[in-house]
């Protein structure tokens, strides 16, 4: 023991580090914020210090080359022994990652813990918040398959609208004219070397503030910040309630992170990695790229929104939101803490997790996107055959043939995109039916051009059949008149 | 009794002589800074264009004009004119030809014009289909439905020597679709 003792005494008397880390232990914190509340700031950092840790053994293997990356990553899933644990719990850690910034973003802003005088922890905050989106959404492109180079396309495509500076932006993101290997390896030197290096820089100032002004206080009802006597008040607070930060806080600390470490393994070991999906071969085509989870919602708001409103969207959004996070703290740098308080705010909160929430279930989904298999690979159900007329079966094939099928699903298979078609005679007349086929409309493309006068006949005469048995299909009451005068009546009796 | 010499406080005016060589040093290094910063943003920048004029765009051949059947549309491949050792497969590309009849061509890119995905042909229905967002269009690339606000991107093609050639070279995007547009009207089948 004495000779552990001499040896730390040896390296304290160069190094001098001793002071300022009992200091930092030992500094003291409201009783009440010894809380499970506060544990997702230091769960954050494990996390991040385990994304470290597992990224630096992935590059031990990984190769950020376009033509050998896909390659090296087969061969940590399937020949490097552990390989694809160690990626699983790279890639679950990132899913942890982002959920665990949001959460403990959420509750510093419930909490009102951005007012004064912790603005800039705030500021820092969200700047961390844009760096691990940037990590996920980089390490999404490592993972060189069909999904990242398709990926890279969608970026590349919404960047190129920017004004004026679009096509500048696209060649300096891509490294070049096209996806190749000098993107993915622009893509290694963000993901490995720049933005970990400032996440690094970042995380010590966010904790060196958290250190130096002291954590948050519980937020009491009616206990109001002002400038003048914020700080005051907490050292008050602090000296008169306060506890240790060691023991007395982090032990709760320690164990979340112990807990998150082992639901993250939990989730490597019975959940796998990710991928790869497909080569990254710009000749296959037969895929439908999908970004990960936390850009889920990116993805549902891109179909959903109105064309024309797509681009001032996605140029002036992000701005706005990023603006309006910075600016927060100074629009709101006093005043009340509690989220009881608060009515606003948590109403901002649920909205913006409520409407994420949606359009992330809704991208699990993707009711938007044509079935492309559907028209030759889901057969229309038996009960919508039987019984019908040679016309009526002549006119599902065409259905099915014409890849109707892609977009509009019949007993509950194909696309989502356009309406079920189970009971379309009863919302449309045969004159209705013959119209949209032909002229298309409502977001149908016309297919006056590819049917020919008998398959459009035949395919109404099938469209027409659609109906619940209880529901008459739906009728033209004046065509009927037309029909009846047309026909010569019978003779009537002198 | 020896006397110190006096050291004058300085004023903001008068400039030592430590003060000076401190300033000529911050000279010193930003002149340095400058003659590195250079060659540093030359070289970030010229993944832009390097200096060509023409960008990165040259003729790549599609193949002869009788492996397109007339009044059919099909895929066909090319390899970007700009090849790089570690590319891999990235540098083939993909492209939908459509002969009209004769040496009446359109050549598309596989890119859809909302976000890039690659679009299908279904040539029964005569429609390209994207699979990300759900964009349609007609066989002659002009917008059928779904969230792209233009037509397909097209290549511009000229036949040599019986050989089909596009001029290629660069991802088509919403904002630099390289090649014209589609909305000339051709004559739709």
């Amino acid at each position: 023991m004495r000779v552990i003792k001499k040896i730390g005494e040896w390296f304290d008397h160069r190094l001098q580090l001793a002071a300022p880390i009992r200091e930092a232990a030992g500094h003291p914190v409201p009783r009440n914020t010894a809380s499970w509340f506060y544990v997702f700031g230091s769960a954050a950092l494990t996390v991040f210090l385990l994304q470290l840790v597992t990224g630096i053994l992935l590059a031990l293997i990984y190769v950020p080359s376009a033509g050998e990356a896909w390659n090296s990553l087969q061969a940590l899933n399937h020949q490097v022994a552990l390989g694809w644990f160690i990626r699983a719990m790279h890639g679950w850690g990132s899913n942890f990652m982002v959920a665990i910034v949001l959460i403990h973003m959420v509750q510093v802003f419930l909490f009102g813990a951005y007012k004064f005088p912790r603005e800039l922890t705030w500021i820092i905050g969200v700047l961390l918040l844009l760096m691990t989106l940037g990590m996920a959404f980089s390490g999404q492109v490592l993972r060189f398959d069909q999904d990242a180079y398709w990926g890279l396309g969608i970026g590349a495509s919404i960047a190129s609208r920017v004004p004026i500076l679009g096509p500048l932006i696209v060649k300096l993101m891509l490294g070049g004219p096209i996806i190749a290997g000098a993107t993915l390896s622009r893509f290694f030197a963000l993901h490995v070397f720049v933005i970990p290096g400032l996440l690094i820089g970042f995380v010590s100032l966010h904790v060196l503030m958290v250190l130096k002004l002291g954590i948050n206080e519980w937020p009491m009802p009616g206990r109001i910040v002002k400038r003048a006597t914020y700080e005051a008040e907490y050292h008050a607070l602090t000296s008169k309630d306060g506890e240790p930060f060691v023991p007395y806080a982090i032990w709760k600390d320690m164990f979340f992170a112990a807990f998150i470490i082992l639901a993250v393994a939990a989730c490597a070991y019975y959940l796998g990695p990710f991928g790869p999906t497909g080569q990254p071969d710009p000749t296959i085509i037969q895929t439908a790229p999908k970004p990960d989870y936390f850009f889920l919602w990116l993805y549902a708001l891109l179909s959903l929104l109105p064309p024309s409103l797509e681009t001032p969207f996605l140029l002036i959004g992000p701005v706005l939101v990023i603006v309006g996070l910075l600016l927060l703290p100074f629009l709101s740098g006093e005043g009340e803490k509690s989220w009881k308080r608060r009515p606003i705010a948590v109403i901002t909160v649920l909205l913006i997790a409520i409407t994420l929430g949606t359009f992330t279930r809704m991208a699990q989904f993707t009711p938007w996107s044509p079935h492309m298999s559907a028209w030759s690979g889901d057969p229309v159900p038996d009960r919508y055959i039987h019984g019908t007329t040679a016309l009526e079966r002549q006119g599902a094939l065409v259905f099915q043939v014409k890849q109707c099928r892609n977009c509009h699903s019949i007993g509950d298979s194909g696309g989502q995109r356009g309406p079920a078609l189970d009971s379309v005679a009863v919302r449309l007349t045969q004159d209705q039916l013959i119209r949209q086929v032909i002229q298309g409309g409502g977001n149908m493309p016309a297919y006056g051009n590819n049917l020919s006068p008998a398959e459009t006949t035949a395919l109404v005469a099938f469209l027409e059949t659609l109906h619940p048995a209880t529901q008459n299909p739906a009728r033209n009451a004046a065509r009927d008149v037309v029909v009846s005068e047309s026909k010569p009546k019978p003779a009537t009796q002198p | 009794m020896t006397t110190n010499p006096v050291i004058a406080p300085s004023s903001d005016r008068t400039l030592s002589r430590r003060g000076f060589l401190m300033k000529l040093g911050i000279l010193f290094n930003g002149l340095a800074a400058m003659v590195v910063a250079v060659p540093i943003v030359r070289f970030l920048l010229s993944s832009v264009s390097r200096g060509q004029a023409k960008g990165y765009l040259s003729w790549v051949p599609l193949g002869d004009v009788t492996n397109f059947p007339q009044g059919q549309t099909r895929m066909a491949t090319f390899r970007n004119p700009l090849v790089m050792p570690t590319d891999g497969k990235t540098v083939d590309t993909a492209c939908w030809v459509r002969r009209i009849s004769g040496d009446q061509f359109q050549v598309f890119a596989i890119n859809c014009a909302h976000l890039g995905c690659p679009v299908r042909w279904f040539p029964q229905s005569g429609l390209f289909m994207c699979p990300c967002h759900g964009g349609a269009y007609y066989r002659d690339g002009s917008r059928a439905s779904g969230p792209p606000e233009r037509g397909l991107f097209q290549y511009p093609h000229k036949i040599e020597n019986g050989v089909l050639t596009i001029d290629a070279g660069q991802l088509p995007t919403p904002g630099d679709p390289v090649a014209k547009l589609t909305s000339e009207k051709l004559p739709c089948a």
